[in-house]
This record gives C-alpha cells, structure tokens and sequence, in this order.
C-alpha cells in the first residue's frame, strides 16, 4: 500500500518529563518520526511538557507546544490546526495513556482525527493482565499460570493447583511492595497474608514463579499489509526476575539454537498478529526454561519503547523512523535501509557484532531506598558498549557508565569479603556483575556462582575466561609481554589502564607499548547487513581487527563530546546541547564527529552527524579517535561533567579545547582561586574553606561559622552535598566524602540561611557578554537548583538585585575569559547577591531558557565557541510573554521507603515548562505559597 | 584451570589475501570456495546442509558455538563443509539440552577450521572481488605450499557434485499410510524439507539423483520433489531430462534451490553464476501473487536468468528477491508446477515460506 495522501498533518504525543522508565528515549523515536513524517512533506504538530528536548525543536516540527499532556492541551491544538491524524506510539505509556483518554472522551472523533500506528484494543489486552492471558491462550501461546485471589482460602486453592515456587503480587500497590517469591508451603500462608493486607481491594495476583529462566525480548515491526519483520533479539543477561529495564541486555541473542529462536520469532508474530491490525513497532518479551527449552510469553508492547530504541541503536535500523512511515500507510518493501540506501526496509538486520547494554542506577541519590533490583524498574540511565564479541562489548559498556571503574575489573575495587559477594550474587543489586567477576576471581567455584545467580552458563564462563587471562597477563612485565597476549587483552576488550594495573605500570607505557607492537585500534560500520552490502551511514565502533573501515577525511572538523549515561544531575539536557552544537559546527562547514555510548539519545542518531563514533566518553576511546580522526578541536562544554572532565587531559595532551580553555575551566572549579577572582573583581560570596581532613574541616567552621554547605569539589548535581548545622554533622559528612572520593578536596561554604536563589545564563565571546536568562527560583536557598522550582524570568527581584546580577555575570564570565556558555548560581539576602559558584559551560537550565524565548542559544554559544561569530553577529529577539515556570519531577514512586526530603542534593530526574501570562496564575500562587513546605514534598 | 590460547591456523584465498588465526575443529587442511553466511543462528543446520558441499563457510555472526551441538538439529547425518572461518569461536556451551560442544561434533566429523578471524574483512572482500576458492590449514604455513594445494581445489563452475552427496538408494521417509505420496529427486536434500512434508500428511520415497524418471513414475506418486542440493546446475545433464518428464507427466511438481534451477533449465531458461551468491537468513522477498513479502532463508551461489523468462511463455516470476531483484520463484504455466530458489523450510531462519509446501499439498489434492 503507498502512503496515505488523505495525512497532511500530524500530531505527535511526547512522553513529558523523564521518570524512571521513561527516559530520552522517546525524544529520540519522537524526534525520529516527526523528521520522518517531515521528509513527506507533512505538517508535523508536536505537544510535549519537557522542554529539554530535540523533538520539541523547530528544527523538528512545524508546530510546537510545550504544554501539559491533558485533554485541555490537545483540544486547544485541535481547534487550532486542522490536524489528520495523531500519532501517539512514539510519546511511551504517557502519550498511549493520553490518546486513550482522548477517545474515551470522544475528542478525536469529534474533530475528525484519525489514530495511526495504534489499535486501542490492542493496548487494552495487553494491559490488562486477564485480557492477555485470555487473548495468548486463544493464540496458543503459553504463559505462565496464574489467577487473582480475593481471600486466603482461595489463595490456597490458587497455590496448590500451580504448586511451588511461585509468585504473589497484590494488585493497586506502588513498588512491588507487598509482593515477592515464594518458595514452599511454609512461607506461603504468611506471604498470602501479607499480600492480601498489602493490596487496597484485597486481592493478589498468584503467579507460576518462573525465576531464573532466560529473557528474551524481540523487536518487532509490520506494515498495514500483514509484512512484519524482526528487527533484533536481545537477551537479558540477568534471568527472570530482574526487570529489564534494569537487566544487562545483549544482542543478537548469544545462547538460543535457531530451533528455539524460530518458534520465538513464530510466536512473536502471532501475539502481534493477535492483539490487533496496527501498522508499527511492537516488543515482545519471552522466557525460556533452560531445561528444556520451552517458552512463555511474558508481555507485550504495541509501541515503540526504551528496548527498540536500543534496538535502533544496536543495529543501525531506525525503528521510529520507519514506524512513523509505516502509520501513514507505506509498506516496508516500499521504504528504503536507511543504512545501506540500496536494499528495502523489509529485511532483517544480520549483525556481526555484540552489544551490551548496562543499565545506570543512581542509589546513592535515593538514601534508604531498597537496593535489590526485583519487579520494579529503577535504573535511571544506560549505557551500551559495541564490540566485536562479548568479553569486549562488556568492557566497554562497563568502562561507559563513569562509576569510577576502569572497565569490568583489574583496577584494584575488587570486592574480596566472600560473604559479602555471595550474598550479592543471591540477591541482584547495580553491582551484581562486578561481584561474578570477583566471586571468579576469588575463587568461588562455578557451580556455586550459578546456582546463586542462575546466569546462563555460556556468558559465566565469558567472565571466568578473563580471570584466566588476567592470571596470565600478570605474569608478566611491561618489558616481556608477548604481543600476544596484548592482543588478546585488547581484543577482550581491556583499556589501556586495566592492563597497567595487571603489569604494574603507567597507561601511557601500556600504550607506547601497544603501538610498537603494532596493536591499533580499527573502526567498524554497523551497517545492518554484517557487510554483505555496501553501506553509506557512518555509524563506527572501535575493535582490534585487521581491517579498518572508518575513513579520516581531509575536511576540518570538529569532535563533540557526549554526556555518557543519563543519570541524576546529567540528563536529557545535555544531549540537548550536544546535539545542537553539531547541528551548528555542521553549519559553520566543519565535518562534524559525535562520539557518545548512550543509546537512548538523539546524539547517537546516525543521522545527526557527520560521523558518529558509538564509543564510551573514556580517555583511551576519546583519545585513539582524534589521533585517528585529527579534529581540529573538541568540544567539551556541552556534554555535562562527563565531558569536561576529559579537558585536563585534552589540555595535557596539547588538544585544542574548543571555546573556554582549560585554565579558566579549571579556574572556576578551584575554589581558592575563583574566590581571589571574585575579590579582585569586587564580587560578594559567602564565607569558605577548603578542607582535606575531618581535622581541619573543624577548625575552618569556627572561621566561618554554621550553617555549612559541605560537598566535594569537581561534582555535578550536588552529589554528595549537605548542609551540616553543628559539629557532630560537619565530621560525619566529611569523614563519609572522603571515604567515597579519598584524595578530593572539600568545600565548606557559610549557608546563607533564608536566602532566594537565581541563576543566569550567558553567552560570552571573550569581549562582549549576552545573558541569555535570568531565572529565580520559587523554594528559598538550600535545595538544589535541580530539584527548586524557577521562573522565568525574575517574578520579585527589584531592580537593584537584577542588576547585580547582571554586572556581577558579565565581569565574571569575562574574568573567566569564557567563550561560549556559563551559568552562574546567586544567593540573595538583603538585597546583596552573592556569588555560589560560576559553571563556564552548557548548564541544565540553556535548554528551558531556549525553548521558554524560542531562540536558538546553543546554536549561537557553538558558533561562538569555534570563532565563527562574536556576540555582536546575533540578532537576539526572545520571545518575552509572561513567565515561564520550570517544574521539577521527581520518579520517587518508585522508592516507597526513601526519605523525600529535598536538599542540596538532586533527586529529581526530569522537569517540564508551564507557561503562564501573569503572577496571578493560580498554578504560580499554589507553588509561590508553598515555598516553605518542600521539606514534606 | 588456565588461558587456552589455542593453536595456530592459516586461511589462505585463491587471490593471495592470508589470514592468520586459531585452529578449530579438526586439525588438518581442506580447500573449498569460500562464502559467507550471515545468519546469526543456525551453524549446525548450515554446516549439515548439502547444499554447501564442497564449501568453506564463513559465519559472519560474532560468536559460534555457544549452544552447542544438537544430534535432532542436522540436515543431513554429517556436515558437509569443506571448512569454517569465524571471528569468536566457544568449545564451551550451555544449552542443557545439546548433545556435545560444537568442537567435539566438528573433530568427530573431520571439519577443520580457524577462528578469531576478521570475518567482515573477508566478506567486503568477497564482495568487492567475488567468488573464490580458499585453503584453511593448521599444518602447513608455507605460503608456497599453501597456493600450490589452493590451485588443485576445483572451480565450483561446472562443477557436478549432486551425486557425491544425495541418498545411494531409494528409501522411504515418513508413514507410508499417509494420503500423498512424493517422489523425491535427491540433489542433496534437507532433512527439514522431507520434515515438513510428512508433517502435510505425505509419505516420501527418495531416490538418488542419477534415477530415471520411469524409476521415478512408478512408484505411482501424487507429485514429484526436486530438492536443494551444491554444484553448478547447468551440468546435470541427467535431472535436466528427469525434470523435463516429470514436467511433461502433468503431476504437480515443486523445486527448492537447484531443484528450482533444474526446472528453469528442463523449461529452457538457463543459469548463471553469481558475483558471490546469497547465503544468509534475512532475504527479502516479494510473492508477486499475493503482495505478501517473506523473510526467507537463501543459499545459492547460482541464479536463473529473469530476462529469459521474461522473454518465455511457459514460464513465469512469481517472487523476487527485494535486494537484487534476482529471480526467486517461478511457476510454469499450464502447469502444477512451480519452484523457489530460496529454502521455505528454512531450518535455519524464519518460517514465514512454509505456506509454499501447503501449496504443493494443495495442487496435489487437486488432481
């Protein structure tokens, strides 16, 4: 079937502010389906609240509304533009929810919108736990056994006819909480009990436990003629009872025969075929019981979703991109590979490759939160590493994630205390992998590790070989290594620094050594097809190989620096501004090169850049691709911390660093300085000290008194920040920094108590400084500017304040000797502005202030930061109406037991715009008078 | 236990390109020509297919041997390879239900191979130059010895091998109470192919491939089965002129593969030899019938002519393949009688054919 013509204009439903399990992905398949409803000359409408995001760009949509995702918002755009069709697959279980609602409300018929690429029946089933299993029994497909219980007797019936180990879910409660295995009849009758009370209606679902079986998840695309296609497997490196949001996934699927993989592919097809006719993506998700190789299906998505988008990623196939084309009426066979630009979209991708995604989890952010990872999903990030086999596509990913680690072990973080990692082995936390790598190398036998972790055996033995390497490799000397075993190291994917810590020696002399014998790193396409066609998107992973692929061309070019794994603190924003500065470096003629290991983003679209190397943000893998690429510099100032932290090395290796120099970077970090600074400049700041001891952290607050704010230096998003208010706090909390960062410095800074807080952003070219924003935020000092509420801009600072402010950013920001971005974060008491600190690059706050003025800031920094403009170049004209309010949200729901108490720590995950036109808006007065109540948030 | 770094292996191309690597399977040394084959499951289906006698294999998928080996999951009772190139080779699996390691299965079976090869640089390779012969050895290194061992593997262009492969004497496969009765020419069958047709309620006898027709006809069967099978099809004389009777018989005949190409050239439409052929799980094609495209399970190195049969009028296209737009199924009108060049059985790859065997049971019921 060609396309349909009768589609002129479409509505697209984003996902609104990210919350665990519902993260950038969905800005990548929204902003991927809006480019490609575009390609076909359609009006594209995009609602979404989150402003921090590419899809509500004008460089993405025609129409944008950044508006609350409720039945009022949709209906106002309804009146507005004649729109066709809405398109709510690519917006996650928010925009599914919305469009349900809608039509429920009869909103869609009543303006004559059709709803493409989705089947509300088909949502319905596969909500609905009774709906599914009654639907996959119909298909023949099994699922596990399982009925809902309303009272202890019946329960019991329940139990004994599915028989032991199973499960017990209360139905309505947040969290899983309530619920959990059971393993035999002893544990059962208190576990019902439990259950039941847990549950608001008294009732549990009880359930077939089919724990430690293995997880698979296919990837699934079908046009509205009936052609479907698989577009990856990937299998869950954690068996059944993790969630997969939060397992280590893999594809192309390692251990399933093509016996099993068929009837899984079978059954795929059937289940989707089932639930409903909708042309588009669908994820399906099986079990198999390793025994016997029998399946079950466990649910199924009919949308896009955070899997396919790793999907996308991982084989180069576009799902959203050609879903959207699907939805307005094209067959596959009719649409081209992306990739190769010669072959049809009906095909499956062959890969030649592994990729290994691992989730990022930010406990450390959520105190008292339970630690295990169960039902629920709680991983806020991940990260994905592409080798050409296991071993080296787990490094990577591992040496992707910025927790301090230098890859999967060899870095002297070895847990060593038995108890401890078999109990961890049992019971799955975030470092559940890095306790199998110790647990082998320790010594634990095999058996025992699989009993524990129920990990298949073929990925246990793929750890247990690089202990065995390990053990060899430490025989030896930097002197007498055979390149042999260099190579094989390397191509397990070891970094340089791993290999120094086995033979004892300096990264740097590891890889001297290496290029003298000869060892380089080659560049591979991912290219769908394992090769057999040529391909023309530049999409490259690094491996050990013979043969590289990645041609270095001639043209000047620029390498942009990612933000690595979405955390707390670093999110959307970034990939935001990094995404915008290649668009930018592209425009001022530059080849653009992105290198980034997130797979949710819109920066690791292919499309996007000249070039996109899917690399983790890591020295060695950042240095061997300007050595290979020559850029004529990199820009460090839009990829958050991840990205800036790379400068001092950049700097050291004589790289050019793009916009705001190192010196000055490191200037505003480095509190004593940056004070002198501020002096010279006749700048206020509050009271502080640096300390390196709980010793001297004591003697310094009797200099300057409590409050005290206490953090480390060189963190983002507060991370391990803390007011202290007497003596015995002060010594806890240091003593605790230092135990988690040993050799950092503290900063204790006299807490301005009661005091507004306000930040700006600015763009500076050296000699002239724009402010791009003032925004103040609405919760007095002490919370975390992430986590505050802000306007935009100032709702009652008077004019002496606001002028402060704006003298006090211009002077430093040419102090700084920035070019491009700063941000700067202001304490006001008594009409005194004091300086908190100075950030000389993209903050989380440029993109809200883009989109609330609709100007194109980071495109300007960019082009600032490479020289190509001065400030004076722009015509700045924001779009001033009102106010713009930035409203934090927080994924609390799904720690039920952690204190919600809000600090100078940030907890919240994602944010959303609220327009409104006065101070009077009943919206602003509610947060306005309740300021002072976010203790009980 | 201890880091096994395994022994050393060459792989030598009929164009000079070397490869150093680690001997897998057994050691030894075996000349072929070299394809790839970019199905990501499967290795021991393909390694048991026939159809790939006479052939180095190169598993473009990253690591091969991780479930295993299946005795319930062959094509034919052994492999059939001449050789296997791959990147990540484990003697280590863990499905609980295999029946030994895919290194102990090739030793017993006599295949030599190599490993932590870059495979992706062989298949640019072979795409860009084309068909070639090659030597895997773990005994000799002699780049000089190597050629003059390479120089005697014959070019598979002209080259008859159906015979070497295919059943020596007729047999019966499957409930000899079923309601139809197929009369299979073995080129050198899959086993899945007779699977699924005894899963239709048909009974089938096999007959080597150099049977006559008459042999053929009289066992009275309801339709007649060309199968798959290697070599170049443009030689055999002998299932040219079976085939052409079994078309003049008015039976209902399907071909798979060679058996599709023995067709083409029994209706006068001839072959040729690909650039590098199609081997893999992920070939899209087109039913010019129904609309209805099928992802679908290739393994050919040789192709029927589209302008010939475009310039014929008994026979007729009914699927392409989307890449390429070669030839990929051809009915012969006025007749019962079609054929695909690629494998509805799959075993390995995606089942979305199967409907072609339904076809076949259909036409025979029929009669």
């Amino acid at each position: 079937m060609p396309r349909d013509n009768s589609i002129r204009s479409v509505l697209i439903i984003g996902s609104g502010p990210i919350v665990i399990g519902q993260a950038c992905e969905f800005d990548y398949s929204g902003s991927q389906a809006s480019r490609s409803l575009r390609e076909e000359g359609i009006e594209v409408t995009l609602i979404n609240s989150n402003p921090a995001t590419i899809m509500t760009d004008n460089v993405t949509a025609d129409n944008i509304y950044l508006k609350p995702l409720t039945k009022r918002s949709i209906i106002e755009i309804l009146e507005k533009h004649n729109i066709d069709a809405v398109l709510p697959t690519m917006g996650g279980q928010t925009a599914l929810n919305l469009a349900i609602d809608c039509d429920n409300a009869g909103i869609w018929e009543k303006y004559g919108v059709r709803l493409i690429g989705v089947d509300i029946d088909a949502i319905d089933t596969t909500e609905n736990r009774e709906k599914f299993r009654l639907k996959m029994g119909e298909l023949g497909v099994n699922v596990c056994e399982g009925k809902t219980a309303n009272s202890f007797l019946e329960g019991k019936e329940i139990a004994q006819e599915i028989g032991f180990p199973l499960v017990i879910r209360p139905s309505y409660t947040l969290g899983g909480s309530g619920g959990g295995f059971v393993h035999s009849y002893e544990q059962f009758e208190k576990a019902l009990t439990n259950g039941l009370h847990s549950s608001p209606i008294h009732e549990v679902l009880i359930e077939q436990s089919i724990l430690g079986w293995k997880e698979y998840e296919l990837e699934l695309l079908r046009d509205g003629s009936g052609n479907i296609i698989i577009i990856c497997s990937i299998e869950n490196f954690d068996p059944m009872g993790v969630h997969t949001g939060d397992s280590i996934t893999v594809a192309p699927a390692m251990t399933l025969p093509d016996t099993v993989y068929q009837e899984m592919r079978n059954l795929a097809i059937k289940m989707m075929n089932g639930i409903g006719k909708f042309a588009g993506g669908c994820n399906v998700q099986f079990a198999v019981n390793p025994d016997d190789d029998t399946l079950i299906g466990i649910e199924i998505n009919p949308r896009v979703s955070r899997s396919s988008a790793l999907a996308s990623k991982a084989t180069g196939y576009p799902i959203a991109k050609i879903a959207a084309k699907l939805a307005i009426g094209y067959n596959l066979d009719e649409l081209q590979n992306q990739i190769t630009k010669s072959t049809p979209a009906f095909f499956e991708p062959a890969i030649d490759y592994v990729i290994v995604k691992i989730p990022r989890w930010n406990f450390d952010k959520f105190q008292g939160a339970d630690l295990s990872l169960g039902l629920q999903m709680k991983s806020v990030g991940e990260a994905m590493g592409i080798g050409r086999n296991f071993q080296e596509a787990l490094q990577k990913a591992c040496q992707s994630l910025e927790i301090k680690r230098n890859g999967l072990g060899a870095d002297a973080k070895e847990l060593t205390d038995r108890e401890e990692i078999l109990h961890s082995l049992e019971h799955p936390s975030w470092d559940r992998l890095f306790h199998i790598y110790d647990a082998f190398k320790l010594g634990i036998s095999f058996s025992t590790i699989q009993k524990l972790t129920k990990i298949d055996k073929w990925f246990l033995q793929q750890i247990e070989e690089l202990i065995l390497l390990e053990k060899e490799i430490e025989k030896h000397s930097l002197d007498n290594l055979p390149r042999e075993l260099m190579l094989e190291a390397k191509q397990k994917g070891y970094a340089d620094r791993q290999i120094a810590h086995l033979i004892k020696c300096l990264e740097s002399q590891v890889f001297k050594k290496r290029k003298e014998m000869g060892i380089n790193r080659v560049y591979k396409l991912v290219d769908t097809c394992a090769a057999e066609f040529k391909a023309e998107t530049p999409y490259y992973y690094s491996t050990f190989a013979e043969e590289n692929e990645s041609e270095s061309s001639d043209n000047k070019k620029i390498i942009v620096l990612g933000a690595g794994p979405n955390r707390i603190g670093q999110g959307i924003e970034f990939d935001y501004c990094c995404v915008h500065g290649v668009l930018a470096a592209r425009e001022c003629g530059y080849e653009t090169i992105m290198i980034n290991c997130n797979p949710e983003t819109v920066s690791t679209d292919p499309d996007i850049s000249d070039k996109l190397y899917f690399e983790p943000v890591f020295w060695e893998h950042i240095y061997e691709i300007i050595l290979h690429e020559k850029p004529e510099g990199v820009i460090v100032q839009l990829g958050g911390q991840t990205a800036l932290k790379l400068a001092e090395k950049l700097d050291r290796y004589g790289i050019k660093i793009i916009g705001t120099d190192f010196k000055s970077l490191d200037l505003a970090e480095d509190r004593g300085h940056f004070s002198t600074l501020l002096k010279e400049n006749e700048i206020p700041y509050p009271e502080f000290g640096t300390i390196t001891s709980a010793d001297e952290a004591l003697e310094m607050s009797k200099k300057i008194g409590f409050p005290l704010l206490v953090r480390p230096s060189y963190v983002l998003g507060g991370q391990s920040m803390k007011i202290v208010i007497n003596e015995v706090e002060l010594e806890n909390h240091v003593v605790n920094i230092l135990r988690d960062i040993p050799g950092n410095r503290v900063l204790l800074d006299h807490f301005l108590d009661g005091a507004i807080e306000a930040e700006a952003d600015a763009i500076c070219d050296g000699e002239e400084v724009y402010i791009i924003g003032i925004m103040q935020h609405i919760e007095p000092a002490g919370i975390h500017s992430g986590d505050s509420n802000a306007v935009l801009p100032p709702f009652n600072l008077g004019d002496l304040v606001i002028q402060q402010i704006e003298a006090y950013t211009k002077k430093i920001a040419l102090a700084l000797k920035t070019v491009g971005l700063i941000n700067i974060q202001f304490a006001i008491k008594d009409d005194k502005v004091y300086i908190i600190e100075a950030n000389p690059r993209a903050s989380r706050t440029v993109p809200f202030i883009c989109k609330a003025y609709d100007e194109p800031y980071v495109n300007y920094a960019t082009k600032v930061m490479l020289g190509k403009n001065k400030i004076k170049d722009f015509k700045f004209s924001p779009k001033k109406h009102g106010y713009a309010i930035k409203e934090p949200v927080f994924s609390f729901n799904k720690f039920p037991n952690v204190n919600k108490e809000l600090g100078p720590e940030m907890k919240s995950t994602g944010e959303s715009i609220y327009f409104i036109d006065d101070l009077l808006d009943d919206y602003f007065l509610k947060l306005y008078s309740e300021r002072n109540l976010y203790l009980s948030r | 236990m201890t880091y096994n770094f395994g022994e050393k292996a060459v792989l030598m191309l009929e164009d000079g390109l070397i490869f150093e690597g680690k001997a897998i399977g057994k050691r030894g040394t075996s000349g072929g020509e070299i394809c790839f084959n970019t199905g990501m499951t499967g290795y021991q289906e393909i390694y048991t297919d026939p159809s790939y006698f006479g052939q180095i294999i190169v598993n473009t998928t990253s690591h091969i041997g991780n479930y295993g080996a299946k005795d319930s999951e062959q094509e034919s009772e052994f492999p059939k390879i001449s050789g296997l190139v791959v990147n990540d080779y484990s003697n280590i699996y863990s499905r609980n239900t295999a029946t030994s390691s895919l290194q102990d299965y090739l030793v017993k079976n006599n295949v030599v191979g190599i490993a932590d090869i870059d495979t992706r640089k062989i298949v640019k390779h072979i795409r860009d130059k084309g068909a070639m012969n090659a030597i895997i050895s773990s005994e000799e290194n002699d780049p000089k010895k190597l050629k003059k061992l390479l120089e005697k593997v014959p070019s598979m262009v002209g080259l008859e091998l159906s015979s070497k492969v295919c059943s020596k004497k007729p047999f019966i496969y499957g409930d000899e109470s079923a309601t139809y009765k197929v009369a299979v020419l073995d080129l050198g069958i899959k086993t899945s192919i007779l699977k699924n047709l005894t899963a239709r309620d048909c009974v089938c006898k096999v007959f080597p491939a150099k049977t006559d027709f008459k042999e053929l006809e009289k066992w009275n069967p309801d339709g007649y089965f060309i199968s798959n099978g290697p070599g170049d099809p443009a030689v055999m004389d002998y299932a040219i002129e079976t085939v052409k009777k079994i078309i003049e018989s008015e039976k209902p005949a399907f071909g798979i593969c060679l058996g599709h190409q023995i067709i083409a050239l029994a209706s006068g439409i001839p072959t040729f030899k690909m650039h590098h052929g199609h081997r893999g799980l992920n070939h899209p094609i087109k039913n010019l019938e129904t609309g209805l495209c099928e992802v679908t399970s290739q393994n050919h190195g040789f192709c029927v002519s589209r302008e010939e049969i475009n310039n014929s009028k008994d026979v007729e296209i009914t699927h392409l393949n989307l890449n390429d737009n070669t030839v990929a199924g051809i009915k012969l009108k006025k007749k019962n009688v079609f054929s695909v060049q690629y494998h509805p059985e799959s075993s390995p790859g995606p089942h979305d054919s199967r409907y072609l065997f339904d076809k076949f049971v259909q036409l025979m019921s029929n009669k």
